[in-house]
């Protein structure tokens, strides 16, 4: 989230499209319930499915799924074809001004630079033009056609209303209402909230989704603002935790990145990722990447890390290929892996293509799964009639199940969707043998150290030169890796004037005083300042609210910093004076900048020409996003994979996404003469994945796994709620109960009828409630080509009645 | 706390229950279906809070699961797909013990005591009293009572009476994430269900309006609705509800009609006897002529 | 005449035991019901051991009686088939209930005041079965919508009060007429008794005997 849970209630309007918090997200939804009843807020759900959020709505719209940036992009050009955005933001806070390089195109569904062979671009002409001293070229006016505000009017202006209801189903009529409430929020005070999770993520096109309305808040100039911003909601407890920390396989913890091969040592790989500031005067923040960097090896390695040896550096794993969960199930799959450590997730049940993951699976030769409960992973190998058909003894796979704590049995700081580290306490031991889960990590850890301690072994330094000093190496305290991620200074730290900060061994208060020369440690420098001298800030629980705005900066402590929004320089004008006085977070208190919040910017006084995305080379917002994308600088309509459509209406000859991540093996996809039905696959508020199923009260709230079909396709297939159905797609099938609704309805595509099939995750062979199938039997394993999140909401199926 | 109890079973105005504690705060809950998100927390708080647990049942279709209210489930969440004008509207709510201000179990009951009304408005059934006659069932006007097959004896939501009365809130209106349970004097409650109300018809549903049925004497669980003039779309809610006239007339004057019968019937016996004398098998009666 | 001609058998040893039968299961039906009716006699619940204990027994003793007046309604439907006189019977009720009932009517096996009791008796037996299966618990009142329950609770106890006056009247009787109960007792009633009350039934038997002698 670039704002915070309780901000929402300061919106006045809040779209929710590619989430439904009110079903996924219950306890925060009391935010946007708050915006409507004292906020007078309109709430606008923009969904496939007639959702729990749409139930208290006040505008449903329907779209076929997968088509979100159509929509968003016809709702672009509208605003910019209607001139309802808001100028001085525009102008002054995104690179709408910025000329782009002559060499840039888009054409016919490709923008320049496409390798079909390898399915990637080089991205070097998706870049601004440069002046001589290696600034880029702006164009105040707007009058040049390089520039991001034209060529974006130009890429948005295809989506056309017609267009947006030939592709996505929705009524023309529909979509102008979405508009114009969209156009409401362009005046300086009013705006719009963004809430979205798994339901844009978890396409093909997943990140440019979130970029297409990144586009539209932008234009509104709704970033930075109170009641504004691009909201991820996210699932997990923790899964905001995980991003942060880099649990993924090209990333280090605080958005650091894992050096690639092509990186031989520290000032070479320090050279590539740190970032050239490309507008004179700009903060450019990540220009402190070495900083964070060093810091984070000093913690990885203590006092092996040493200026001479580049801190550890040689010690990183570097990659050479992308190691996500994709490759390695279908490296598994081949055989080539002989052990797998599955913590924290049951990969059965979660990953894409379930029969594919048994297949892989049935190939290790052991499996390590870490979990409160003996969930369908660590038992793949069982037989369980016609849910899980394997043969036990076929398969030679040798499991270990090391029974773990629960989130409720353990001590630590949970990160929120709001970036709040709100630190728990334990409500209860873990029961019977179970262990903490730090503990079973630990403690395999231990063992392999001392085994490799004895008897020596093949690159052995990273192991053995680990710091890891624990008062229990074999189960490291949270207060501790709570500290060691915070940070700490080895030498007394001392500020310009010669004055000592922090002495020796004392915890870093800020990540400004992070040095690269092996002077401070910092497990995740984003984390600084969550525990410090004064305590553990992740523990205070104060809700005192100054601002009227939900800030509560008491309340535990958000990174960065402690501050809520994000970007929140731009809830100001140029000149320092809020956009609306009815949302003033800072002020400049004519030395420096202050506020209910923690001003996120430097010490430039208003008028100034830093401009507020401190984070960005540029300064301002992307319009136009260069070359970190995969797929294009600008969002494009691109079908799922699996299309009903067989074509994409815009661009017949480029169908799907052109980078789409598919692994070999994998493109067993669907015809949809013989799979004619979009499947989408959901969570529901009484369960949490596939966890609650083994808990009898969630079990009773919803016993048994279903699909819910519009009344249409049910007259088609001939069923009645309640019935027994058979959905197939071509990676397996599975039966389940039919619900018939109203809320999912037949869109007319491009001239054909397109049913959804909706299906909740929550079932499978374990636990308590009515045993079922694993709704990822039919699942495609295709990824987002930036986060390689496979498309679980968009793929083909048939129905039948069973 | 018995002198709490201000309306008992069975009992008449000849021996009325305690009335002394004539000035305790009346309570209601409030639930504004317009926000409410169907999670079904309060479900799950009920059974935690009251230590139940339905059988693991079976989809049947439709979100509403357990798919009726038991004697292991005094709330269930209601689901209602209704299309007005080709808008869809999921209209959900809460179904439960409306604790009536004149309630028809109460009136139905026929054990001394077994269903009692506090002062502050909450109608509770005393278990250990209660004989599994179901009485209360055929008096509820909302079909809300239900017998427990094992035990016999008829459960429904106590409002949480245990925890009210000890400054609580029941423990749905705690759980209830987006406060669309919520609960106080019923006063403030009234109070609060107008504001919701003005909000909603400056959204333009003309009709809003709370659900506190007079023909009941008003209720201690009220609803906002957007559709008051038709609460029977959310899930059957009556229009009208009221103590059926059956069981007005069964619990009402049909008892000292009855009682009225009886003493006429024995009168009439032991007068005719006195009047009259034994007929004998003697026919002596020939002689007297 | 012998000695062995002065009783005759009234009821024949099943009549009686169904009879007594019933008697005893209205009897606890009774008490329960009454107990269920009226809240002043709740304390009647305890006669059949515990209010809940009354709850289970009440539609069991229930059914035993209905079994016994099965029993009656076999044996005895045919005394009480109405005849052509019978309403000469009730323009003499007057005189009846002033105990000059052989005066005026010349009874047959039941007088018509009989025949009627056992009749009202019977419908009413009949409505109290189907309105107590309907709202027994726990077993079918389940199955019924709550009106039909209403309905079912309220006929159930406006014919259960109707039975017990019909009943208390029934026994009123049996003690008027003297020498009516050892019918039901032993079986047998003298023949004077007979003849005062029956005149029309000793006839019809008398003839029966000669043709049979």
């Amino acid at each position: 989230m670039t704002n915070h849970w309780v901000d929402i209630k300061n919106a006045n309007l809040v779209v929710i499209m590619g989430g439904n918090p009110a079903e996924a997200h219950p306890v925060g939804f009391r935010w946007v319930v708050d915006a409507k009843i004292h906020n007078n807020a309109k709430v606008m759900v923009i969904d496939p499915r007639f959702t729990r959020s749409a139930a208290v709505a006040d505008e449903y719209v329907p779209l076929r799924s997968g088509t979100d940036i159509t929509f968003l992009l016809g709702v672009a050009n509208y605003l910019l074809s209607n001139d309802k955005i808001q100028h001085e933001y525009v102008l002054n806070y995104t690179n709408a001004s910025f000329l782009v390089r002559d060499d840039f195109s888009f054409n016919e569904g490709l923008f320049s630079g496409y390798d079909a062979q390898k399915r990637i671009y080089d991205k070097a002409s998706w870049a601004y033009q440069l002046d001589e001293h290696g600034f880029a070229k702006r164009d105040p006016s707007l009058s040049n056609p390089r520039c991001v505000f034209n060529l974006l009017k130009e890429h948005v202006s295809r989506y056309t209303p017609e267009i947006v209801e030939n592709i996505c189903g929705t009524t023309q009529e529909r979509f102008k209402v979405a508009c114009e409430l969209f156009a409401e929020t362009a005046t300086p005070d009013k705006t719009m909230t963004s809430l979205y999770a798994l339901g844009w993520t978890e396409h093909t096109v997943g990140s440019q989704n979130i970029r297409a309305m990144a586009i539209i808040q932008l234009l509104l100039g709704n970033i930075g603002m109170p009641g504004g911003g691009i909201n991820a909601l996210r699932g997990h407890t923790n899964v905001q935790g995980i991003t942060d920390l880099g649990i993924m396989a090209t990333a280090l913890p605080g958005y650091l990145a894992l050096p690639s091969e092509k990186f031989p040592d520290l000032p070479t790989f320090l050279a590539a990722v740190t970032p050239k500031t490309l507008v004179q005067g700009q903060v450019n923040y990540w220009g402190n990447y070495s900083k964070f960097f060093v810091s984070l090896l000093k913690s990885f390695y203590g006092d092996k890390a040493t200026p001479e040896n580049h801190f550890g550096y040689d010690w990183l794993p570097k990659w050479d290929r992308l190691n996500d969960f994709m490759y390695t199930m279908s490296a598994m799959e081949d055989g080539k892996l002989n052990g797998c450590i599955c913590q924290g997730i049951n990969l059965l049940a979660s990953f894409p293509d379930s029969n594919k993951s048994i297949r892989a699976l049935s190939k290790l030769k052991y499996l390590v799964v870490i979990d409160p409960m003996d969930n369908e992973t660590s038992c793949f190998w069982q037989n369980h009639g016609e849910f899980n058909d394997v043969n036990p003894a076929s398969i030679q796979t040798e499991v270990f199940r090391l029974p773990s704590s629960c989130f409720a049995e353990e001590e630590g700081a949970l990160v929120n969707s709001g970036r709040l580290l709100q630190w728990h306490w334990k409500g209860a031991d873990v029961p019977g043998e179970g262990r903490d889960d730090s503990e079973c990590i630990a403690g395999i850890m231990m063992a392999v150290r001392r085994l490799y301690e004895s008897e020596g072994g093949k690159a052995v330094e990273p192991l053995l030169n680990m710091s890891w000093n624990y008062v229990n190496p074999e189960a490291p305290a949270a207060e501790a890796v709570a500290k060691e991620m915070n940070g700490r200074a080895l030498v007394d730290l001392t500020d310009a004037g010669g004055n000592v900060v922090l002495h020796k061994g004392q915890l870093l208060s800020s990540f400004a005083q992070m040095r690269d020369d092996g002077t401070t440690t910092g497990g995740c420098w984003i984390f600084t300042g969550s525990w410090t001298e004064a305590g553990n800030q992740m523990a205070r629980r104060s809700n005192a609210d100054p601002s009227g705005l939900g800030v509560m900066p008491g309340w535990a402590w958000a990174w960065p910093l402690n501050r809520r929004v994000l970007y929140n320089r731009a809830s100001l004008d140029p000149q320092g004076k809020p956009w609306d006085p009815k949302r003033k977070l800072l002020w400049w208190n004519g030395a420096a900048w202050t506020g209910y919040d923690v001003p996120d910017f430097g010490a430039a006084p208003p008028g100034s020409a830093v401009m507020p995305f401190i984070m960005q080379a540029d300064g301002v917002g992307g319009l136009f996003a260069q070359g970190k994308m995969a797929e294009g600088p600008f969002p494009e309509h691109y079908e799922p994979i699996e299309t009903p459509l067989g074509t994409n209406p815009l661009h017949p000859n480029v169908v799907s996404n052109p980078v789409t991540r598919i692994m070999k093996n994998d493109d067993n996809f669907g015809d949809p003469k013989k799979y004619p039905y979009v499947a989408t696959t959901y969570r529901l508020t009484e369960h949490f994945h596939t966890l609650t199923k083994s808990s009898k009260l969630n079990a009773i709230t919803q016993p048994e796994a279903f699909a819910e079909i519009s009344e249409t396709l049910a007259k088609k297939v001939g069923v009645q709620s309640g019935d027994m159905i058979k959905v197939s797609s071509s990676r397996g099938a599975i039966k389940l109960k039919a619900a018939v609704t109203k809320r999912i309805q037949m869109f007319k595509v491009n001239g054909q009828e397109v049913e959804t099939v909706g299906l909740p995750i929550h079932w499978g062979f374990k636990g308590v409630a009515v045993k079922g199938y694993l709704a990822n039997r039919l699942t495609t394993a295709v990824g987002d080509a930036n986060a390689q999140t496979p498309e679980y909401k968009a793929f083909l199926v048939n129905v039948e009645k069973a | 706390m018995t002198q709490d109890l201000i309306q008992r079973s069975a009992t008449n105005d000849l021996t009325q229950a305690p009335q002394v504690r004539d000035f305790q705060q009346q309570v209601a809950k409030l639930i504004d279906t317009t926000i409410c998100i169907g999670c079904k927390a309060c479900q799950v708080a009920c059974s935690e809070w009251n230590d139940y647990r339905p059988e693991i049942g079976h989809t049947v279709g439709v979100y509403d699961n357990p798919a009726d209210l038991g004697p292991k489930a005094w709330t269930v969440m209601r689901y209602n797909e209704v299309v007005e004008n080709g808008k869809l509207q999921w209209l959900m709510r809460k179904d439960g013990c409306m604790h009536c201000e004149d309630p028809g179990c109460l009136k139905s009951c026929p054990v001394p005591g077994a269903i009692v009304k506090h002062a502050n408005g909450i109608v509770d059934f005393v278990s250990d009293l209660c004989t599994g006659c179901g009485y209360c069932i055929a008096g509820c006007p909302f079909n809300i009572p239900r017998q427990n097959p094992v035990d016999k004896r008829v459960y429904k939501c106590t409002l949480c009476i245990d925890r009210v009365s000890v400054g609580q809130e029941p423990a749905c209106v705690k759980t209830c994430p987006t406060s669309a349970i919520m609960f106080g004097s019923k006063e403030g409650m009234k109070v609060r269900a107008d504001e919701r109300v003005a909000e909603l018809q400056s959204r333009g549903f003309a009709n809003a309006g709370l659900y506190d049925p007079q023909g009941v004497g008003g209720t201690h669980v009220m609803y906002v609705l957007h559709h008051a003039d038709r609460p029977e779309l959310y899930g059957g809610l009556p229009k009208d509800p009221a103590i059926s006239p059956m069981v007005s007339f069964w619990k009402g004057i049909f008892k000292p009609l009855a009682a009225v019968g009886f003493i006429a019937t024995f009168a009439a016996a032991a007068l005719h006897y006195i009047g009259s004398g034994p007929v004998t098998e003697d026919d002596e009666e020939d002689h007297h002529d | 005449m012998t000695n062995q001609k002065d009783v005759v058998l009234r009821h024949p040893f099943p009549v009686r035991v169904a009879h007594w039968l019933t008697a005893f299961a209205f009897l606890m039906v009774a008490i329960s019901g009454l107990g269920f009716f009226f809240p002043s006699l709740h304390w009647m619940l305890d006669i059949l051991g515990t209010p809940q204990l009354a709850q289970f027994l009440h539609p069991i003793f229930g059914l035993v009686m209905m079994v016994g007046l099965a029993v009656l309604l076999v044996k005895n439907a045919a005394y009480s088939l109405p005849e052509k006189g019978d309403r000469k019977w009730f323009s003499h009720l007057s005189d009846i209930l002033k105990g000059k009932e052989h005066r005026v009517f010349e009874v047959g096996h039941y007088n018509p005041g009989q025949k009627m009791l056992f009749w009202k008796i019977m419908i009413l037996a009949a409505i109290l079965l189907l309105t107590g299966l309907v709202t027994w618990r726990p077993y079918f009142a389940d199955l019924f919508p709550i009106t039909l329950l209403r309905l079912a609770l309220l006929l159930h106890s406006l014919c259960g009060i109707l039975m017990m006056f019909l009943i208390i009247v029934h026994i009123y009787m049996g003690f008027w007429y003297k020498g009516t109960l050892r019918g039901m007792v032993y079986g047998t009633v003298t023949r004077s008794w007979v003849k005062k009350h029956h005149p029309r039934w000793l006839r019809e038997m008398e003839t029966k005997e000669s043709k049979s002698t």
